[in-house]
């Protein structure tokens, strides 16, 4: 039993706009599988009692005060951009990347 | 779809037909000084891309930390909303791919929210009377606003036919709260005004809470309405979600015109696609967006940048003792102490003089009064001006000066707007006003019987009709002093010393 579908992998694939061909997608569905089911080795050794955790640290309730400070410089900002017009960074048309 | 089928039935129509069932999410942009997961400032209208650092950006390496205070209101909110509390909640991934979010997913909660399980009671006004409506809350969670897109190029300003896009992350990572309540069902022909009335409702507790702005057109409070109609008895229709609702008019006009459309749909024999509409502001409204046939695939998973928030039983006790007392609550003790009706307390809310009429009115003025002044000629004054009752320069302390000056007769109702015209003009407060523009009622009896012997001159034929006992002709000499002296007379002193004069007494 496989722990994900060759299926799977192209939707996932499709979600992070990512353009693989059909090797490619055999490729990494069988690497993906590897992966997750060495992962999935690990609940073999947590048992019932030991909660599944989102975070390596057992912290709570980590706060900032509510206090405004600087921001970055603009011009530093856009400049890092591949694009930027009126101030606002430039990017592709929209509704062409819509999922169809 | 056939070109036979009318597009739309009318609202009561269709309601005679078919039972709506609604359900809002509303969204709140925190009032905090800060983002919610960085220092960034919030403050709206800034320059685009001044108000943006690594955090909100989505630089790699950078680490978000919570705002204690968004936690804070959150838990307000939820406690005000009558929502439990949950004692250990997370945040988690939302995962998708569009320029507004600039880290490729937004940071929200998903299947931990911070508060469940409450309900907010609305009125609405019918004919038989004000019926008071339950809205119950599925869940209130924290979130990040997005980033403004600017759509370019093409005809219309719009994301179609726009060539590409312009974003500012000014707003990215504003603080925003999501309160998403239950399905309503059963309020009929109500079903607009329950909505509208629940959103008003939403908005008068996020001021009171003081948590939020709440400037709809400033988008700090912003909708979408999920609306499904069903033939009675049967099972819950397929929904639409009509998303940019943002006034308490487009909320009310996006619900009938959604009732209107389904209901020509399904009586043609046709289906309503469960679908995403956006609602038009300028036209009232929706129009198709995205097909929601495919389930959205978000990937949440628990945001491994932060840590659990696990609030103690005494903390939520501190923040339970900070409540105001509550709209609701408000307005019927304000009913009840003002001896006023729904209707004119409504009146009162919604010229935003609330807080300025309960002021005025501790300051020593009558309610009927303060009433009348802040939502009679203030707020005339203010809507001409396009600004806010509360920033006009008139306070309550100045009303109750006016009043006690009408009271003692050194003012007459005339002259009193003349006050109130100078101090709105920056000409000094109410005292120094009254001596620049010479404002006094005349109360010289010398002055006063030489102005009606000059009106009883100019009028015989009524001064004959008095003298004869036709008492009511006296208005017209009274009016005729009252102007030749500018206003500036008693008017009730007037007409005792004309009938006096005339040696008449009252019928």
């Amino acid at each position: 039993m496989t722990a994900i579908t060759r299926a799977e992998v192209a939707h996932l694939a499709t979600l992070a706009r990512l353009d693989l061909t059909e090797t490619e997608l055999d490729h990494y569905a069988q690497q993906l599988d590897v992966i997750l089911q060495s992962v999935a080795r690990v609940s073999e050794i947590a048992s019932a009692d030991i909660p599944a955790t989102s975070h390596p640290l057992p912290l709570e309730n980590v706060f900032r005060d509510d206090i405004a400070r600087p921001c970055l410089d603009r011009a530093e900002v856009l400049a890092a951009a591949p694009a930027h017009e009126d101030d606002r960074f430039r990017v592709p048309r929209i509704l062409d990347e819509e999922l169809s | 779809m056939s070109t036979a089928m009318p597009e739309t039935i009318p609202y009561d129509e269709a309601l005679n037909l078919f039972e709506p069932v609604f359900g809002l999410e509303v969204h709140v942009e925190m009032g905090t000084n800060s983002k919610m997961f960085c220092s960034c400032p919030t403050a709206f209208g800034g320059e685009p891309n001044t108000q943006v650092c690594p955090v909100c950006l989505g630089l790699p390496g950078s680490m978000p930390v919570v705002n204690r205070t968004a936690v804070e209101s959150t838990i307000r909110i939820g406690l005000a909303l009558n929502c439990t509390i949950a004692e250990w909640c997370r945040f988690a991934r939302k995962n998708y791919f569009y320029p507004d979010m600039p880290k490729d997913y937004q940071i929200s909660q998903y299947d931990e929210p911070l508060c469940s399980n409450g309900y907010l009671d609305v009125t609405v006004a019918t004919v038989e009377g004000p019926k008071v409506v339950r809205v119950e809350i599925e869940r209130v969670h924290m979130e990040e606003d997005t980033g403004k897109l600017t759509h370019a190029g093409g005809a219309t300003g719009r994301i179609h036919g726009a060539d590409y896009s312009l974003v500012d992350y000014n707003r990215a990572g504003i603080p925003l709260i999501e309160i998403v309540t239950k399905p309503v069902a059963g309020a009929g022909h109500l079903v607009a005004d329950v909505a509208k009335a629940y959103v008003a409702e939403l908005r008068d507790l996020m001021r009171a809470l003081g948590v939020s702005d709440v400037r709809m057109e400033e988008g700090s409070l912003r909708c979408d309405v999920n609306l499904s109609l069903n033939k009675p008895g049967s099972p819950m229709g397929t929904r639409s979600e009509t998303k940019n609702v943002n006034s308490l008019r487009s909320v009310e006009r996006a619900v009938r015109s959604e009732v209107e459309r389904q209901s020509a749909l399904l009586t043609a024999g046709g289906r309503v696609v469960q679908e995403t509409r956006h609602f038009h502001e300028d036209i009232g409204r929706s129009t198709s967006g995205r097909s929601k046939e495919q389930a959205e695939d978000y990937r949440y998973f628990p945001e491994p940048d932060l840590v659990p928030i696990a609030p103690s039983p005494a903390w939520i006790d501190e923040l339970r003792s900070t409540l105001p007392e509550l709209p609701s609550a408000k307005r019927s003790r304000l009913e009840a102490e003002w001896g006023i009706t729904p209707f004119e307390l409504a009146t009162v809310v919604n010229a935003g003089a609330l807080d300025l009429v309960e002021e005025t009115i501790e300051a020593g003025v009558e309610s009927a009064a303060a009433r009348k002044w802040w939502t009679g000629e203030l707020l005339r004054t203010a809507n001409d001006q396009g600004i806010e009752l509360a920033d006009l320069p008139v306070t309550p302390a100045h009303i109750a000066r006016v009043e006690a000056l009408v009271a003692d007769g050194s003012l007459n109702d005339k002259l009193a707007r003349q006050v109130f015209e100078g101090v709105i003009a920056g000409e000094g407060d109410v005292d120094e006003v009254i001596t620049s523009r010479g404002l006094a009622v005349v109360s010289d009896d010398a002055a006063l019987l030489a102005a009606i012997d000059e009106a009883l001159v100019a009028q015989p034929d009524v001064a004959e009709k008095i003298r004869s006992g036709k008492v009511q002709a006296a208005g017209a000499i009274v009016g005729a002093v009252m102007k030749s002296t500018r206003g500036q007379a008693d008017a009730a002193k007037v007409r005792a010393l004309l009938l006096d004069r005339l040696g008449v007494t009252e019928a």
